[in-house]
């Protein structure tokens, strides 16, 4: 049986000695020390650092053993399934990390003259072209550094729209449903809006008629993902975009859920306004543990003017950037985008084309129909919402029947699943699912590492009925043992740096 | 698609497909988006290139790359808020190790503790280096931690003005606005010294009032000069009910007075320069620190990371802490929207840290201070330049003034490029009032020949043209 390494690697506080070194600069030119005279002379008195920063000495040799040891306590999508679900965590092919770590890109200033960036600017212009053809808009930005970010720029457009409307005044409501995702209501916020939630219907989709009500000389636009949250695609989605078009709204997307719909059908063609997209989800560029992402955003026509400084253009011969847009919301972030995660993008767009990307898509999607089909079979699972539906990209699975029955939720089954070297599902989420497991299995796992996850889940249900004790105490071949997360955010116990931890220490002697 | 099956899709071959529509009653692959409605479905192919092999790609991204003029022979003087810094071998190997890198952002904690301690740890050195007692795992960069920045402090102080310096870095300047606007906050610029570039307290005293939600200050100043009157302004802050804000170039703090030392509140800034690239200005990463207080760590904004033990508190272990203040679990009440962030830069820039300890990053400091006022030191022996223009210390970026020289900042560029160098920024639009002036970055990865490099070719520009 599987069984994660564990170090009980110490924190690097409490590694090496003093006097160790992982690191040795260029000693400072004889000259140059004696031209300038001692470092103190230069910094003001008043702002020396007196005492030193608190880190650890360590030689190269134990800071490579560290971290080393530290990624041999992590599962990662190369060590097996990873189905969580809206993440869309799929394999990240190895030459885009090898082509990013090209001097070309990885050395590159921001601030070069134009004329020597000649090739990142060309890559990066073809890759919005790339992405407005794969969602049907017709301009995309790229700077948004990831899909939350994209967000809070698409809801600064619908801002922008409205003010140059005259209508900013009164268009002060986004809704969103009660399936979305916690960014979509948070994003609307930031941009200064207020959010209304609309319940779903049976089917777990838009309810028409609860749209219809929510509507008025308010709304500013609709939130929505589509294929949405539970996996099912929005069939009503002329109607919806008719309703929000009709009341003067905009109509934006949140791509996280693209994947599925590649080369199959385009959010600009169903009406949507402006649509963001999760590079490193849909475009296979890795989720570093938490990012570096990237979160471009493409408009329509009628929205391109507000879009931030600068735009890529091409002037015929060459490249610019061009930095006179009256109407652009201005800035979101310094500089153009993270760039070494777009190049990713398009190299991977490179390796699929068209026919390629239609061949994720529906993969993708057997893959989440063939985990949907086998584990609805399974006793005390069920697959609310949709039941004559195909599902997309994931499914969302309810365990509500185990827990009534054996007391065995969602998330004990996730803390089992990993006792078999496996990746937990996404849970409790969405919000409008019971004892939801929400699963995306994405294009990039095999048939008999699915058959594994299905077989794995099947015997964690069993064990639900027959030995509960063991699923609830579970994961116990990870690392580490269930940990406690309510004590990390209790005040007496929260200890969020090794300063708090001294601190709190030093106390408790 | 081709005859063969995709290397990135192993079920793509027919008969896997087969068995598989077979298990779930299937007939064709169009089933499964039967409930698309016709209308939408694409009739046509994308407009989009071949599919190439893995070798193909390879030659085409490399030729395009080449079209860029970066190599190692290229001499770069540009920073203004991405910095050229030496990246040790032992940082790109370890953001390579792919249990790190292919994972997600860790909800499942047991099974992911190793890049929980290694965010845990760069939040800790962050605290170390800044004087702060907490710090979040990353936010996109330094310009959005402005914002959020700004936005938390109105949130503390439920008040909704920003007093930030009349220097400082346009682009910033412009995300805070952009940040600013929706929450209702306005911004207003405090006037510096013309001598000195430094803070007016006179004007700053003027300004500030009870409406003041934060002071914010930075350190070195986007012109490169070290702010020296931060414990005034800290003080100011305080004694108006207002947050103390300050943004920090990281590289500085070997050498510089931590911030928590001087009254801040809150502490953001760039860590790029801590072992990421410059990567054409993305991923950056934004540092963003508070003091130990319950009232402020809950209005942060981002991912945090504690410590905590096992259920039966046999261990210690890591998970993320204070998720209540999140979009996942709070959505439109989140203290901000952020989600994914920049976590393996993080993790980059927590072994840059480990491998320089104390010692490295002091002598980083003082490497980068020699080294720029070496190159201030020669270049304000050119006849007509004047570096810098300010009379204050500067750190690793100065202002270069050609007003004197009869050329302009564009010209002197263009000819320093023939010469296979990048000058400073033009800042002369930005800052019309300082006139031809450009901001130069000298860092450790300039060598005295380099610098000498740097000012004989401006010599020999200038002594050309005149
Ligand atoms: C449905 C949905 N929308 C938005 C987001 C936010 O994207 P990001 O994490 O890139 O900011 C996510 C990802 O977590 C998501 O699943």
């Amino acid at each position: 049986m599987f069984k994660q390494t564990n170090w009980d690697e110490p924190l690097i506080f409490s590694l090496g000695r003093k006097g160790r070194r992982g690191h040795v600069l260029p000693k400072v030119e004889e000259e140059i020390s004696r031209t300038i005279g001692d470092v103190s002379m230069l910094v003001p008195e008043n702002m020396q650092r007196k005492s030193q920063p608190g880190l650890p000495e360590l030689s190269e040799v134990e800071v490579v053993r560290h971290f080393t040891r530290l990624s041999e306590m992590n599962y990662g999508i190369d060590s097996g399934l990873y189905p969580l679900g809206s993440c869309t965590m799929k394999y990240n092919p190895r030459i885009n990390e090898l082509l990013a770590n090209l001097p070309g890109i990885s050395m590159a200033h921001p601030y070069q003259d134009e004329g020597d960036v000649q090739g990142i600017l060309e890559i990066l212009s073809r890759l919005e072209r790339w992405l407005a053809e794969i969602t049907g808009t017709y301009e995309v930005c790229l700077q948004p550094a990831a899909g939350a970010h994209g967000e809070f720029l698409g809801t600064l457009l619908m801002r922008a729209y409205h003010k140059l409307n005259g209508e900013n005044e009164k268009r002060t409501e986004i809704i969103v449903p009660d399936s979305a995702h916690g960014t979509n209501p948070a994003s609307a916020v930031m941009a200064g809006f207020n959010v209304v939630v609309i319940p779903s219907d049976k089917d777990g989709c838009v309810s028409v008629e609860a749209l219809e009500a929510a509507v008025s000389e308010s709304t500013a636009g609709l939130m929505l993902t589509n294929p949405n949250t539970l996996g099912i695609f929005e069939e009503n989605i002329e109607e919806i975009a008719n309703i929000v078009h009709e009341a003067g709204g905009l109509l934006y997307y949140d791509g996280a859920n693209l994947n599925p719909i590649l080369g199959k059908a385009r959010p600009g063609d169903m009406g949507f306004d402006i649509v963001h997209m999760n590079i490193h989800k849909t475009f296979g560029t890795p989720h570093g543990g938490g990012g570096p992402g990237a979160g471009p955003v493409g408009v329509s026509k009628k929205l391109a003017k507000f879009l931030p400084v600068p735009r890529i253009v091409f002037d015929g011969e060459s490249f610019h950037f061009d930095y006179d847009m009256p109407h652009s919301i201005g800035k979101i972030r310094g500089f153009y985008g993270n760039s070494a995660v777009l190049l990713k993008a398009y190299a991977y767009i490179l390796s699929l084309g068209f026919e390629g990307l239609k061949e994720v898509a529906e993969v993708s999607v057997l893959n989440a129909n063939y985990l949907a089909e086998k584990l609805k079979e399974i006793k005390g699972l069920t697959l609310p919402y949709g039941k004559e539906k195909p599902r997309k990209h994931e499914c969302v699975i309810s365990a509500k029947p185990l827990k009534r029955e054996t007391g065995i939720s969602a998330l004990n089954i996730a803390k089992r699943l990993l006792d078999y070297g496996l990746h937990a599902p996404t849970t409790y989420f969405p919000l409008i699912v019971d004892e939801a497991l929400m699963i995306e299995p994405t294009e990039t796992f095999e048939k008999e590492e699915l058959d594994r996850f299905i077989e794995a889940v099947r015997r964690i249900c069993k064990e639900a009925y027959t030995n509960p004790e063991a699923v609830l105490k579970a994961p116990h071949n990870t690392t580490i043992s269930r940990l406690d997360e309510m004590k990390v955010s209790h005040p007496k116990t929260m200890t969020l740096s090794w300063r708090m931890y001294l601190q709190k220490n030093n106390q408790n002697l | 698609m081709s005859k063969h099956s995709h290397p990135y899709i192993p079920n793509s071959p027919p008969e896997i497909k087969q068995e598989m529509m077979l298990e779930i009653g299937i007939k064709n692959m169009e089933e499964l988006y039967r409930d698309v409605p016709e209308k939408y479905r694409l009739k046509r192919p994308l407009n989009l290139p071949e599919a190439l092999s893995e070798l193909e790609i390879k030659k085409h991204v490399e030729a395009s790359l080449s079209k860029n003029n970066v190599s190692s022979d290229m001499l770069v003087f540009l920073g203004a808020g991405c910095w050229p810094h030496y990246v040790p071998a032992v940082v790109k190997e370890i953001a390579q190790r792919s249990e790190l890198f292919t994972s997600y952002t860790p909800y499942q904690p047991e099974i992911s503790q190793g890049m929980l301690q290694a965010l845990f740890e760069y939040q800790s050195m962050i605290c170390e280096l800044t004087g702060m007692e907490v710090a979040n795992c990353s936010l996109y960069d330094w310009a959005s931690a402005l914002g959020e920045a700004a936005r938390m402090a109105s949130r503390l102080t439920r008040r909704n003005e920003i007093l930030i310096p009349k220097i400082i870095h346009p682009e910033r300047l412009a995300t805070l606005q952009v940040y600013a606007e929706p929450a209702g906050i306005s911004i207003k610029q405090v006037a510096y010294n013309m001598e000195t570039g430094q803070i007016s307290l006179e004007d700053l005293r003027n300004k500030i009032s009870d409406r003041t939600a934060a002071v914010y200050i930075e350190n070195p100043s986007f012109l490169g000069f070290i702010e020296t009157q931060v414990d005034e302004i800290s003080r100011e802050a305080h004694t108006h009910g207002a947050i103390s804000i300050t943004g920090v170039d990281p590289t500085s703090l070997g050498i510089l007075k931590p911030p928590g030392n001087y009254g801040a509140d809150i502490v953001i800034g760039e860590a790029q320069p801590l072992g990421n690239s410059m990567n054409f200005g993305g991923p950056l990463l934004g540092i963003f620190a508070c003091r130990n207080d319950l009232r402020l760590i809950r209005q942060m904004p981002g991912r945090i990371i504690g410590m905590t033990t096992t259920m039966d508190g046999s261990r210690q272990g890591f998970c993320m802490a204070l998720q209540t203040r999140e979009q996942h679990i709070r959505r439109e009440k989140a203290t901000s929207n952020i989600c994914t962030n920049e976590a393996l830069c993080a993790v980059a820039s927590a072994v840059y840290m480990a491998l320089l300890g104390p010692e490295g990053l002091r002598e980083l400091g003082e490497t980068i201070m020699y080294n720029a006022n070496y190159a201030v030191h020669l270049l304000s022996k050119i006849s007509g330049v004047k570096a810098p223009v300010f009379k204050s210390a500067h750190f690793k970026e100065f202002t270069v003034n050609f007003n004197e020289t009869g050329l302009s900042v564009k010209e002197v560029h263009q000819k320093l490029l023939k010469r296979r160098i990048q000058g400073g920024k033009d800042i002369s639009k930005e800052f019309p009032e300082l006139g031809e002036t450009a901001l130069y970055c000298v860092t450790e990865i300039h060598s005295k020949e380099e610098i000498e490099r740097l000012t004989t070719s401006l010599e020999e520009i200038l002594a050309g043209k005149r």
